[in-house]
Order: structure tokens, then sequence, then C-alpha cells
């Protein structure tokens, strides 16, 4: 059920962008209008969440420490899991965006009842496949970039031919293309195969995997197996940023598809948990030095409280202090 | 000890494979042994928090403020605001499942509310419901519910079954960090007054009399002089033990445990030892006579409530520095949160030992050094004269307790000392030390008796690397610096790896210390007969 609303809601989506993509009245809607309005959506709500992050307080100081603090001179600290300076920070976080560090460490845990015991293995899939699958899309999405500039800038020829190394095909493979499929069958199946995984899903989590499956496979039909008019396609994309759109009428159904799920992509992600994008470098218990001990951290929206203060306790315990024959503030008179 | 009918074989009788369906159905069931009572009206009342009542969670009526609804909603609304991570938390999860098993209690219970991903879509289904659009929009589809009575109830049952043991956090991609949900939750849950009395008890008395057990000044002082007779007897030497002594040089600040239970009392032999050893000018404080803080398992305001002790007694007694003794959730406090909350502690000084000169500059602005800091520092200048033979009945492990490992990163001062005062140290397996460390399963005041199947799940984890170690190397001890650890991991071990204690650190330094003018020890501080051990490892 959680997977197939969202299933649904994708192949509902390509049907009406195919068959808009026929119809002369929609190809302006789909072709203009739709992207415009989802970058439109996508900058303001991006903007405003990541605003919205930034506006809530940084109350105390609590990142997660994953390695030796620095403390005794003798003794080697992790300045990159456990970092006390800006540097450390910006490493570890570099890690984090970059190599996906924590995920890194994912295990696998497993119960046998003789024993009992407890044991663990390594797993590295996920973060293999999320590796995979993002830097594809960056690759991926830079690739794009031929589309949208003109001249196309002399690194694009030379990325196309790292990521077309293979050397198979024609047009020739990008090893990207297959890898981004790959990855989000892997991510895909993971969530149905894993019962725990498939518990804790959402159909937003189904959702955001459909939409991006049916960009990929779009595109890959566009490129291997279709002909599709590329310059057409570069026309309307070059229209589109320099705000002088066209659609040109070579441009078939399919790429409306293609480009229809972009829109969509752009105008769910802020709504979505794909905000993770933005928030990864916010995250509090990441982005912060453990050096609460040797720089004060203050809270902005700190107020006093009440406490019990010694006074009063001198007070309360008075006869019981001084039966101790503990130290007194106030000796009090006998009466 | 607590009873339980259960044998472990029938207790891991799980399966981690999920039930089917979906998590948003059922109410939940208040199992017995399996939560924590609720707070007496009176420790409420003291503490002047809202709506003090007597009630139990098995009750169908809770009792709950009649806006309730609105209570709750509006303190979410005002934590949005005041936590970026709050609202961070609440926005990325992409429930990869990378957190589901690495959390101790849904090891050892296969709740899968117990995932902390599924914990915190509790509340995190609630917020989209009410906090944004698409959940306002498309409701279920978007992964949003309404709130209900039900749906606090499911809360106060999850969120006491999270230790904010902050394992979850090392694993996730975003770092997203169930203690903080936890301790959100449990703020939201204080609004409406639905705590538990193994919280809100020993936090009344904490802010009464100064510690958790609500022991007197009298009644400190006794103990602390019991144990100085206690030492004397075991060593020959007679130790001081100043109390409220103002001038002194340092204040020093332990878990009240330590001066009320075993094993931790052990350890303050150990520390009693030391400094008589050392010659340190130093006081105790009965004012401040607990280092522990159950605010920070029930609010933040609480937690400076109860934290203001300290720095206050500093000052009053004009001390130069503060030393903190061996205890886990203490240490989250002091280091993550003090300073913010009580500081800036101007009136001190940037802390430097006395003995070796070494300055703690990692403790400039907080100016409160870990003992094991202390310590390991000492050792290391070879201020201390230590036969490490005397504790040679003991096969030993270091337990990593949670916040010293995930929320400082005191990993290596306290394998220093032990490997110093201890010939047979042995870790457990790798992830289940340092900041992979599980959690006894009791920590965040869920360690009371009622709760004994849930605090046995939870510390399976912990136990069965135990357990490993002590059938592979005859492990036999236990040390950890964690006074929660102390007081609950003796249940854990008896149940899930008998024949393992539980010790301090500072309790093998007091067995290894060699004092002036001590008499030959036969036993070691916990009076057991020094001996065949070292016969062993010199045969
Ligand atoms: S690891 Fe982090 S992102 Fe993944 S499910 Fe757990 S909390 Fe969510
Ligand atoms: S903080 Fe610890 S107890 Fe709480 S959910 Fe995370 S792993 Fe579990």
């Amino acid at each position: 059920m959680k997977a197939l609303v969202p299933l649904a809601a994708i192949l509902g989506v390509a049907g009406l962008a195919y068959a808009g993509g026929l119809l002369p009245g929609t190809r302006a809607l789909l072709g203009v209008v739709l992207p415009y309005a989802a970058m439109g959506i996508f900058l303001i709500g991006f903007s405003f969440r990541v605003v919205r992050w930034a506006w809530s307080a940084l109350p105390f100081h609590i990142p997660t420490t994953c390695g030796q603090q620095k403390s005794l001179g003798w003794i080697r600290s992790n300045p990159i899991e456990n970092p006390n300076h800006k540097a450390g920070v910006a490493a570890r976080m570099a890690l984090e965006i970059l190599l996906f560090r924590s995920l890194f460490r994912n295990s696998q845990a497993r119960l046998e009842e003789e024993g009992p015991r407890l044991l663990y293995a390594e797993n590295k899939w996920l973060w293999l496949g999320a590796l995979a699958f993002h830097w594809s899309l960056l690759v991926v999405l830079v690739r794009h970039l031929r589309y949208f500039l003109s001249p196309v800038p002399a690194f694009l020829p030379a990325l196309d031919a790292v990521d077309g190394f293979l050397q198979i095909g024609a047009p020739q493979l990008f090893v990207t293309d297959a890898v981004i499929v790959a990855a989000l069958l892997y991510l895909l199946a993971r969530r149905f195969a894993n019962g725990r995984v498939r518990y804790l899903s959402l159909p937003g989590d189904f959702f955001a995997l459909f939409l991006l499956l049916g960009i990929a496979i779009t595109g890959i039909l566009m490129r291997y197996f279709t002909k599709v008019d590329l310059e057409g396609i570069k026309q309307l994309a070059l229209g589109l940023v320099t705000f002088s759109p066209l659609v040109p009428a070579s441009v078939g159904p399919l790429f409306f598809v293609h480009l229809t799920f972009a829109s969509l992509l752009l105008a769910y992600f802020p709504f979505s948990k794909l905000m993770h994008m933005g928030g990864i470098f916010l995250s509090p218990t990441r982005n912060l030095a453990n050096d609460s001990r040797a720089r004060r951290h203050v809270n902005p929206w700190d107020y006093p409280v009440k406490v019990h203060t010694y006074q009063e306790w001198e007070e309360e315990f008075h006869d019981k202090i001084a039966s101790a024959g503990l130290p007194l503030e106030k000796e009090r008179t006998r009466a | 000890m607590p009873e339980t009918a259960t044998r472990p074989e029938e207790l891991v009788r799980i399966s981690y494979d999920p039930p089917p369906g979906d998590w948003r159905g059922s109410p939940v069931e208040f199992r017995k042994g399996t939560f924590c009572h609720a707070a007496g009206a009176k420790s409420v009342r003291y503490l002047e928090l809202p709506n003090p009542r007597d009630w139990q969670p098995t009750d169908q009526d809770w009792k709950l403020p009649p806006n309730w609804k609105e209570i709750i909603l509006a303190g979410m609304k005002e934590r949005l605001e005041r936590f970026r991570s709050f609202r961070l938390f609440m926005d990325i999860c992409v429930r990869c499942g990378a957190c589901a098993d690495k959390c101790h209690f849904y090891l050892g219970s296969a709740d899968p509310k117990n995932m902390p991903v599924l914990r915190a879509e509790l509340i995190r289904s609630v917020y989209r419901r009410y906090f944004t659009t698409a959940g306002k929009v498309f409701r279920s589809l978007a992964g949003a519910r309404d709130l209900t009575e039900d749906v606090l109830k499911e809360w106060f049952y999850y969120f006491y079954q999270c230790t904010e043991c902050r394992r979850c956090s090392v694993f996730c991609p975003f770092g997203i960090d169930t203690a903080e949900i936890t301790m959100m939750v449990r703020e939201l849950l204080n609004l409406v007054g639905v705590n538990t009395n193994w919280v809100l008890e020993p936090a009344a008395n904490c802010y009464r009399t100064g510690n958790h057990l609500g022991i007197q000044p009298h009644g400190f002082k006794d103990s602390i002089d019991f144990a100085v007779d206690d030492l004397e007897d075991l060593t020959g030497v007679r130790v001081e033990a100043p109390i409220n002594r103002k001038g002194a040089e340092i204040l020093f600040v332990v878990p009240s445990a330590d001066y009320f239970a075993t094993p931790h009392y052990y350890t303050l032999l150990g520390y009693l030892a030391l400094f008589h050893e050392i010659g340190l000018d130093y006081t105790f404080s009965a004012y401040a006579s607990e280092g522990g803080n159950f605010g920070l398992f029930s609010s933040h305001e609480m937690m400076k409530r109860l934290n203001a002790k300290i720095y206050a007694e500093a000052k009053r007694l004009g001390v130069k520095w503060v030393l903190g003794g061996e205890c886990g959730h203490m240490w989250r406090v002091i280091h993550q949160y003090m300073d913010t909350l009580n500081g800036p502690a101007d009136f001190l000084e940037e802390p430097v030992s006395p003995v070796t000169g070494t300055r703690f500059e990692n403790a400039r602005s907080t100016k409160m050094v870990h003992i094991c800091e202390f310590t390991a520092d000492l050792i290391h200048a070879h201020k201390l004269k230590l036969d490490s033979r005397r504790n040679d009945h003991w096969t030993v492990t270091y337990h990593d307790s949670c916040n010293p490992a995930r929320a400082m990163g005191l990993l290596e001062e306290p394998r220093y000392i032990l490997r110093r005062v201890a010939n047979r140290f042995h870790e457990m397996p790798e992830n289940t030390i340092r900041e992979q460390t599980f959690c006894c399963g009791s920590g965040a005041g869920l360690g009371s008796d009622e709760n004994i199947e849930m605090r046995l799940r939870g510390g399976l984890p912990r136990a069965n690397a135990v357990k490993y170690v002590r059938d592979k190397y005859g492990v036999n001890l236990l040390t950890c610096i964690c006074a929660i650890d102390k007081a609950t991991l003796p249940t854990a071990l008896a149940y899930w790896a008998p024949g393992v204690e539980v010790g301090g650190v500072h309790e093998l330094v007091g067995n290894a210390l060699v004092m002036k003018g001590e008499k030959e020890r036969t036993t070691d501080l916990r009076g057991q007969p020094l001996g065949q051990g070292a016969e062993a490892i010199h045969a």
C-alpha cells in the first residue's frame, strides 16, 4: 500500500505528461510554465526551510564525539572524529558530506538464541548504494549543464569522456547512468526486502525513489533507445535559463515526461525529506567543535530559573549542620 | 536485587522481523516490568511542576489537564524555535534505517518502536500533522497523524525506553540524535504532568538536600566519616576528608551513590586514598553533594536549576577550580551544558594540577576537570607509586559509559590508568566499546526495579559483550566511570553474564596505590583477600 499510491501517482504523472507533450495546447504549459513554477517553488521553499533552521536557536553545544577528546598533551586526540577546532570540524563535515562517514560505520546485528549471542557483521551495502547514487546524481546533473550553457565549457566534454570511459555502445554509455539506476533499484529493493526498513518506510520514501527512477529511466530512454532532437531540447533549456522560453516543435513527448518529472522533483523537494541535502550542513551533533569546556557557549534565550540557594539550604538544615560540626555561614542564636 | 521470573533463554526468544501491518496501529500496552511508575504528587509539587496528582500509567484516565493538547502543541512550537536540533531532526530523517539495530533496547526487545528512527517517528508524525504543509494537506499519506491521548501514552512508554545514550547518533548519516528528541518529548510530557518517579523524586531530593538520595548534611558527614574509618582499617592510614571547608583549592563533586551505594563506595575509598597521598587541598560540599543531574532526564530548565549549586558553592567556598568524580550523565551536563547554563565561572581559575603543574587547558572556561584526566596526568608524571599486582585477583575489562564516550570523548584517560594499575586488562569487541559503546540499559532515569524486564533487555548487548570476554579471557571485573552503570550493571551481569563484578576505575587505583605509612595490604578495598591472582601472573 505504502508503495502503491506513490507508484500510481508517478505513473499517472507520466501518462499525463506524455499526453500533454503530444497536445499543442499543453506543451507550453509543461515546457515553460511548469519548470519555472517548479524552480520558483524549489528556490523559495528550500531557502525558507534553511532560513527557518538557521533561525532556530542553538542553545547548547551538543556534538556527538566519535573519538578521543583533546585533553592532556600526551594523549593522542582524534582531530576529525572529535574535532576541537574549526579545521577539524570542516574535515569532519567534508567526510560526512562527501563520503558519508557515519553511514560507513554501519553494521548488522544478529541474535543467536544459543548462548544467547549477539553478533555484528559488517554491512557496507547501504553506504555503497547511497554513495553511488548521490555521486552519480551529481555527475549526471553536471553533465546536464551542456544543455543550459552556450558555449559549452571545456570541462564538460572532458567529464563526458571520463564518464564514458568504458567506450561501449553508441551513443557511448555513461557509467553514471548505469550506476544511478542500479543504486536506485538497490535502495528501492532494500525498502521492500528488508522487513525492518519496509516497516518504517513512509509513502514519501517510495515516492522519492520512484520519481528519481522515473527521471533516470526517461533520460536513459532518450539517450540510448529513442531518437530525440537534442538541438531542440537544448533550445528549450537555453530558452528557459535566458528567460526567452520557446518550445521547438521537434521535441517529442518522452522529453516532456522527463521534464515534468524533474519539475515535480524540484517542487516536491522543499516539502520532503530531500531537504536533508541542506540539513546535513546544519546538524549540531556534527558541525560543532568539542570545546565546550574550553570556550563558553551562550544560549540566546537563557532565562533565570528558580534555584535552592545555599542560604535557604543552610536555613533549613541549620541545626543538623551545626550538630555535625560543619561550618555555618550564619550562627543562629539559640532561643 | 529485583527478581524476574523469566530466564535468559526465554527473554531472547524474540524476532527482529517486524509484525505485519502498520505501526500506527494499536495503543500501547503497559506490561508489568517494562515501564516506570508515575511521579508522586509530592515531588512534582516540591519542584513546582505542573499538574501534581497521583496516577499510574496503567490507569485508564491519566488526569491530564483539559487543554493538554494545546499545551503540548504550544510546547512543541516553542521548542522548534528554541532548539535547532529539534526542528532539524524532525525534518531531515530519510528513514534509511541505519540506526535501527544500533539501539540496545531494540536489540534486546525487538520491539520495532525501539528502533531509534521509529521512536523519533512517534513525535515526527505529530510534528508533520501540525507544523508542516505536506502533513497538514496530505495527512497520513505524508506520514502525519493526530495527537491523541493514545499517542501521548505511546510517547510516555517509548521515550522512557530510551536511555539518551546517543549511540544511534553515531551511525546516522546526519547525526540525528534520538537522545535529543527524547529530551524534547520528556520536556513536553512534563508540561502536562506526565513524568516518572524514578526521575522526579531524585530531582526533588537533590533540589532540597543537595543529592538524589535526600541525604541531609549530617548524614553526608557520617557517610564520609565512615569511609575514612573504613579506609584506615584497610590501609592503616588515616586520611582527612574535609566538607564545606572554605579556602580549599579544589571543590570535589561526586555522584551521591559514591558515598551511599556499593560498588560505588569502593571508588570513593579510592579517591580518598589518592587525595591523601598527593596531599590535595580539597573539600567536599554537603550542599553540592551531587554531581548527577536528573534534570538531563526531565528538562533543560530542571538541569539548570540543579546544576546551579556547583558553581554557587565553588564561589561561596572560594575554591580555585572544581574536580568531578566518576559519573556518566553528570559529565555530559558538566562538559556540554554547565558553562552555558550557569557560567561564566569567571570567579574560578584555569585548573592547574597542584601536583604536576599541568594546565587543564581543555577545561579553561568551565574550570572543572574529570578525575580520570587528573589521575592520568598524575600517573604520567610518575607522581604515584603503584603496585598493580594488588589488582591481580581481577581480570579487568572497561565499559565506556555513554556520556563520557559520546558527549566528551574521554576514552583513553581511563584506559591509561587501568593499564597501569592492573595487569590483566582485556577490551571487549570493537563495536561495543569507545564511541560505539553499548549503554547499561538503565540510564536516563530508567533504573527502577519495576522496569526490570526492559532494563535487562536493554542491558543485553552490553552484557553479551562482557560475557564474551568473560569466556575468552576470564574477565571477572567490569570497570566503568558511571554511577548508574555501577548501580545497574551488577543486575544485568548477574542475569546475562554471571560471575563478573562491577567496579570503578578509582577503586583499582586505590587498590594499587602504595601509601606512605600504610600497613601491609592483605585485602583490596572491598575487604577481599589479595592473593592467588598474584601468584598466577608470576608463575
Ligand atoms: S540513521 Fe538517521 S536518517 Fe537513517 S533512519 Fe536513522 S535517524 Fe533517520
Ligand atoms: S539514544 Fe540510545 S536508547 Fe535512545 S534511541 Fe538512540 S540508541 Fe536507543
